[in-house]
């Protein structure tokens, strides 16, 4: 079996790799969740590339339901060209838009779907989608037609936990847990996506990260994708190691903070700290 | 094959189901796991476990039913250097033993048993007195009672073994142990969801587009209405420590049930009585305090506040600035009680404790008067008389 493994852009835990050949080889959805930032969303691309699947994604919002992702019908569109006359009115198909699912039902070769942040959804919305991702296929009340997936698509969700999932939703799928990396797994990320970057660089950045990361009371914690963001500002800017050295002693201000402090409490909270530190020290 | 693992996960409090064993055995069949130990953890923990709080249960439950199971390590073992094992024999023996040992055949034939059982041994082995492994009487393996015993397989080449994984226990951080059993509580609350409509208009609204399309003399005319959402929010406060101890399970399963029944769902932590701080991460209560103020200014009127505690204390820490058991408290208890209240139009009070024992504590009394009667005891039928006066 041609699994899905690490890749020279995506660093994945040996129990990531399991779970998604669990959800692969039997074709259930995997349910991914995390801390915003590690990576839940940049796994389906990976593992899109790494199956040579085309990748729909499905991103949700507060306010799309489910039907939205297998068809809509534009009743707005119909009663215009009611009035005026036009042919196309007496078929009401033509105004049936296909939704995400659809299109991957329809595909005529196994595609990946990822359907991206499902927490933010109403309560109802993993409800609705039970039966449709269970057996892949829905029914399309206007035309009277069912629609079957004709290769049942991979189906990665991701979550920031922000609403608990209901227990019927949970039971079909597999789950995994990224977990916030240690350092070691750190170091590789952050050498898969720069190998570019200066050894002591990426060193002292990685002890400000972990630093901050350690700070109480910080609103957001940074995670992987703002660190790869902060390396990045870093290498383009250039700056001399001691910039990032001189933390070591006091907690002060990482230099481009805006990187990786993403709201205003916790930027207060670092100049609260180190202004405390400068006076203790 | 697994059902003891089924069970067990289900005795600890798991909700998986027959159909996500029947998944495992699907997956197991499809060759997921590959026959490796690890392997058919990680498969386990993905197809059994919906939730990153049970993982530790999860842990726990697969370390005992597989306790011993572990990978075999016979392969690392036979490549033992022959010298080192004689060498740690002599140093660990006294000379009696090593006398028993010539007994057994001397030193040589003590190797050569090794040796002929390594070759037999097929999978690895706890117990017992004849096969290689941990904590049995034969000769060979770690923890032995023989006094011929060699240590075998043990600290450093365990490292890498799947045992280490669940051993390890990186979850417990997560596991909040919520019972089940909240589905009574979750009716309950759903008596506040409240639909509204509110944002942009999205949806046709069909009964005012027919009038004002008859209006228009025939000619179409859209009207359009937003979409309707829940859009209830609720503050919880809990109080937590002290007297609140004996009610730990029943307030998990009504936090359980919350987190499950409302989008906007903010929960502090306080200790007694509210005052000026608030805390979000009780194990980190001293370090990381919000004021009070805060949460009054993040989250306006239109909040519902549910404050969770059983209200038994001192009638000082109520009504006296500085009352507070744990802290110099600036302004008293009912100060603050009064400035909740005050902000939150919708407010009450469920306390853990059976209505009947209220009458006999004279701080519940108080507390119940200064939330005007909004005190509801925390049964499914007092949460049921609570969301119906909240949603009034």
């Amino acid at each position: 079996m041609s699994g899905f493994k690490s890749t020279d852009k995506y660093i994945a835990s040996r129990d990531l790799e399991v779970a998604v050949n669990a959800a692969v080889s039997l074709q259930r959805p995997l349910l991914v969740k995390g801390e915003p930032g590690t990576g839940k969303t940049v796994l389906a691309h990976e593992v899109a590339q790494s199956l040579g699947m085309p990748l729909i994604e499905w991103h949700i919002k507060s306010t799309t339901k489910a039907q939205q992702g297998l068809y809509e019908y534009d009743a707005v569109s119909r009663l215009r060209d009611g009035q005026l006359g036009d042919e196309r009115v007496r078929d009401i198909g033509n105004y049936i838009v296909k939704g995400k699912l659809w299109e991957a039902f329809e595909s005529e070769q196994q595609v990946l779907v990822l359907i991206d942040e499902i927490d933010k959804a109403d309560i109802e919305f993993p409800n609705d989608l039970l039966l449709e991702l269970d057996r892949m296929q829905f029914f399309v009340y206007e035309t009277r037609k069912t629609i079957a997936a004709i290769h049942r698509p991979i189906v990665i969700i991701t979550s920031n936990n922000e609403k608990e999932l209901p227990d019927a939703f949970l039971r079909r799928c597999f789950f995994h847990y990224i977990r916030f990396p240690d350092r070691e797994t750190m170091e590789m990320i952050v050498q898969t996506h720069y190998p570019d970057i200066r050894k002591d660089l990426a060193r002292e950045a990685l002890n400000v990260f972990f630093q901050v990361r350690e700070v109480p009371g910080l609103k957001k914690k940074p995670a992987t994708s703002e660190l790869l963001d902060w390396l990045k500002l870093l290498m383009v800017e250039d700056l001399p190691v001691e910039a990032l050295r001189a933390n070591e002693k006091h907690v002060v201000i990482p230099p481009l903070h805006g990187a990786l402090l993403k709201n205003e409490q916790d930027v207060h909270l670092f100049e609260r700290l180190a202004f405390l530190a400068r006076r203790g020290g | 094959m697994f059902s003891h693992l089924i069970l067990g996960l289900r005795s600890a409090g798991l909700p998986s189901s027959i159909t996500e064993y029947l998944t495992l055995m699907g997956a197991m069949k499809a060759g997921v796991a590959d026959y490796s130990v690890e392997d058919f953890y990680y498969l386990a923990r993905a197809t059994l476990v919906k939730d990153e709080r049970h993982l530790d249960k999860f842990d726990r439950v697969f370390g005992a039913c597989f306790k011993g199971l572990e990978a075999p390590e016979g392969v690392k073992v036979q490549e033992l250097p022959e010298e080192w094992l004689r060498k740690l024999a002599e140093k660990m023996l006294s000379p009696e033993e090593m006398a028993k040992i010539e007994a057994m055949g001397g030193f040589d034939a003590l190797m050569k048993r090794l040796q002929e059982l390594l070759a037999e041994q097929k999978s690895r082995h706890q117990g017992g007195s004849k096969w290689i492994g941990t904590a049995g009487t034969s000769p060979f393996g770690a923890y032995g009672a023989n006094p011929e015993g060699v240590r075998i397989g043990q600290d450093k080449s365990r490292n890498r073994t799947a045992v280490k994984v669940w051993d390890k226990r990186e979850f417990k951080d997560l596991d909040d142990t919520v019972e089940l059993g909240t589905r009574g509580m979750k009716l309950a609350l759903r008596r506040l969801r409240r639909f509204a409509r509110q944002g942009a208009a999205t949806e046709l609204d069909l009964p005012d587009t027919i009038r004002s399309t008859a209006k228009n003399a025939g000619s179409l005319d859209l009207k359009m209405v937003p979409e309707r959402h829940n859009n209830v929010k609720v503050l919880m406060l809990f109080d937590i420590g002290g007297s609140m101890d004996d009610h730990v399970k029943l307030t998990e399963e009504l936090f359980s049930a919350v987190r499950t029944e409302f989008k906007h769902l903010e929960y502090y932590y306080f200790h007694n009585c509210p005052y000026e701080r608030v805390w979000k991460n009780n194990r980190r209560r001293h370090e990381e305090v919000i004021p009070t103020w805060q949460v009054l200014r993040t989250y306006g009127p239109d909040y519902k506040l549910i404050i969770v505690g059983d209200g038994a204390m001192s009638p000082y820490e109520i009504t006296m600035a500085g009352g507070s058991v744990e802290h110099w408290n600036e302004e008293a208890g009912t100060v603050w009680i009064d400035r909740l209240k005050g902000h939150y139009r919708r407010a009450a009070w469920l306390n853990p404790t059976p209505k009947q024992s209220w009458g006999h504590v004279r701080s519940i009394n108080m507390l119940n008067d200064m939330m005007e009667g909004r005190m509801f005891p925390l049964t499914v039928n007092g949460i049921d008389d609570m969301t119906r006066e909240l949603s009034r």
